[in-house]
């Protein structure tokens, strides 16, 4: 493979047990799901995940075991289910540790560790339970670098001591890995539609993975270079990797699969029938190729496609 | 009542539609807001700007979107960007006029909880997704409307967890925390609307549904309602639930 270009599994494998990292996307929409598969089934434990909010992504991976601390603003699939399962139940269950911000600050948070700076200020979460509440002791804060030493800190400007901010920590994580519509050999990363917090999440993290749905020649995005958000030499590695988001839509390429999600969540409501789900779907099959033949096929694709004059599936039905 | 022509969530949605003014900014949550919203702006707020924090401003909605970064709020919006762009630009900068939001507990005060269920945040009996922008847009946006189905489990005096602070402990007590603006102006549930006193920012009953008594809703609701100036909510007209119906959400997602 030539330039960034690297094979999905070898990519995956550069992720070891314990790592501290961001997946692009949100809730439903351009979430790396053949990469997180894949990790599952290298069978990675104790990871560390930073996002604002996540939906099955996160609820895959927690659910599988490979988790052991988050720090996040949300995690659902929205109104497929207004809470991810397996989040819920490893929270209630006491299998997880976990700390709660809110989307701007998570975001906040991402941006000042891309910036390269300590912290940054914001004038949100003043009077709210996420400014008093910690759902990690100091204790374990202090004993595990991987965690900011402090959740949150109150500042009154030194301008205007009136004026009162909070302060967030910077992120800086090992990885992150995002799913975009298209990439080059050279690290170009084109995002079509909502950007989210990727740039920012890519900008702060030591090693950026992107899985792509199609893989072009270099030219072609740099003939629209305001297009392509992310420098290319923050990006390290590029895979190809078609319906790499499955169940959660791409823009201008693919819906979400409201039968997929259904299937999830109904699997995921006991134990039993969540192991088979991960068996049917992440262990029972060797690749993301045999993923795609799992959930139907070709004709599964084709039913989910986008209308290009809307980049997305107006017909969907999306109650089912 | 008995045999009405409208389900109380229908009711819900027309009311806290209503709550929006034509050429507002509107900054909208997860849930019910986004059925509000798209009511609003296809029937009598054509011109209201639609703000989702997954990064869009000014969707022209042609399908209700299941969630806040939907590819469908894609549809004829005028930019597209990322969470830090709508967060700090526009909400922060204090550029939204309404935050339309919905939580799973509503308390006295208007403070919204989606986090948890418990008295130990850290050992919930339940616990739910978490504020996403809920806090975010509670402490930024100029005013803020809440919709929530009406039970006394959910109007508790006060919420589990503060996810998303409404008046906090009333008075003062919202802008001597720091926040420079907002506050909730009302809560529309399937029952009544609520709204709060200039000053004590106590609750009380503005309007209650056709069909209910204000002494009704008082006893549904788990903190102390003043309902002696309450009036009746005006019904949906036709119009509004046919565009509720046909075209806002068809597929029946919210309105189940």
């Amino acid at each position: 493979m030539t330039g960034k270009l690297m094979d999905l599994k070898a990519a995956a494998a550069l992720v070891p047990s314990g790592a501290t990292i961001s997946f692009g996307g949100f809730t439903t929409q351009r979430h790396p799901m053949a990469f997180l598969r894949e990790l599952i089934r290298l069978g990675r434990r104790d990871l560390y995940l930073f996002g604002h909010s996540p939906g099955g992504d996160w609820d895959l991976l927690i659910g599988a075991g490979c988790v052991k601390r988050v720090e996040l603003a949300y995690e659902a699939d929205e109104a497929f289910n207004t809470v991810g399962p397996r989040w819920r139940k490893a929270v209630e269950r006491g299998e997880i540790e976990w700390e709660d911000y809110s989307n701007f600050s998570m975001v906040a948070r991402f941006t000042a560790g891309a910036m390269g700076i300590p912290f940054m200020p914001i004038r949100s979460l003043l009077g709210s339970d996420l400014i008093r509440q910690e759902a990690l002791s100091s204790e374990q804060r202090a004993a595990d670098p991987r965690t900011s030493p402090k959740k949150i800190h109150l500042m009154d400007s030194p301008f205007n001591p009136k004026d009162r901010v909070v302060l967030v920590p910077a992120i800086h994580t090992e990885f992150a890995v995002l799913h975009v519509q298209k990439a080059t050999d050279q690290g170009t990363v084109r995002i079509e539609g909502q950007t989210f917090a990727d740039v920012q999440q890519a900008l702060c993290a030591d090693v950026v993975i992107v899985t792509a749905e199609e893989i072009v020649a270099d030219d072609v995005l740099r003939r629209e270079p305001e297009r392509n958000p992310i420098p290319p030499l923050a990006i390290h590695h590029v895979c190809h990797v078609p319906y790499g988001a499955h169940p959660y839509a791409v823009f201008n390429y693919y819906d979400y699969d409201p039968l997929h999600l259904k299937t999830y969540h109904e699997s995921a409501k006991d134990d039993a029938s969540y192991r088979r789900y991960l068996d049917t779907y992440v262990y029972g099959v060797k690749d993301q190729a045999g993923y795609l033949e799992a959930i139907g096929g070709p004709a599964r694709f084709e039913s989910l496609k986008a209308n290009p004059d809307f980049g997305y599936r107006p017909d969907l039905k999306r109650r089912v | 009542m008995a045999t009405s022509r409208y389900t109380l969530t229908e009711l819900m949605a027309v009311v806290a539609a209503r709550e929006i003014i034509d050429g507002e900014v509107v900054f909208a949550g997860t849930g019910l807001p986004m059925l509000g919203v798209m009511l609003a702006q296809r029937t009598h707020a054509p011109r209201c700007t639609i703000i989702f924090e997954a990064g869009t401003v000014a969707s022209r909605l042609a399908h209700l979107p299941m969630s806040v970064g939907d590819v469908r709020v894609m549809r004829g919006a005028a930019t597209a960007a990322g969470l830090m762009e709508v967060f700090s630009y526009v909400l922060q900068a204090g550029r939204v006029d309404v935050g339309f939001l919905s939580g799973a507990q509503v308390d006295r005060f208007g403070n919204i909880n989606s986090t948890s269920i418990g008295a130990d945040p850290r050992r919930p009996s339940v616990r739910f997704s978490g504020s996403g922008g809920a806090c975010d847009i509670a402490c930024l946006a100029r005013r803020t409307i809440i919709i929530a189905k009406h039970e006394k489990r959910r109007f508790p005096d006060k919420v589990d967890y503060v996810t998303s602070p409404g008046w906090l402990s009333g008075g003062t007590s919202r802008s001597a925390s720091g926040l420079v603006r907002g506050g909730p102006s009302s809560v529309v549930t399937t029952m009544g609307v609520i709204r709060f006193r200039p000053e004590t920012k106590e609750p009380y009953l503005a309007g209650y549904h056709p069909g209910l008594t204000p002494q009704a809703i008082a006893e549904a609701t788990g903190f102390p309602l003043d309902v002696a100036g309450a009036a009746e909510t005006p019904a949906p007209s036709d119009e509004e639930l046919r565009i509720l119906r046909e075209d806002v959400d068809p597929e029946k997602i919210f309105l189940r």
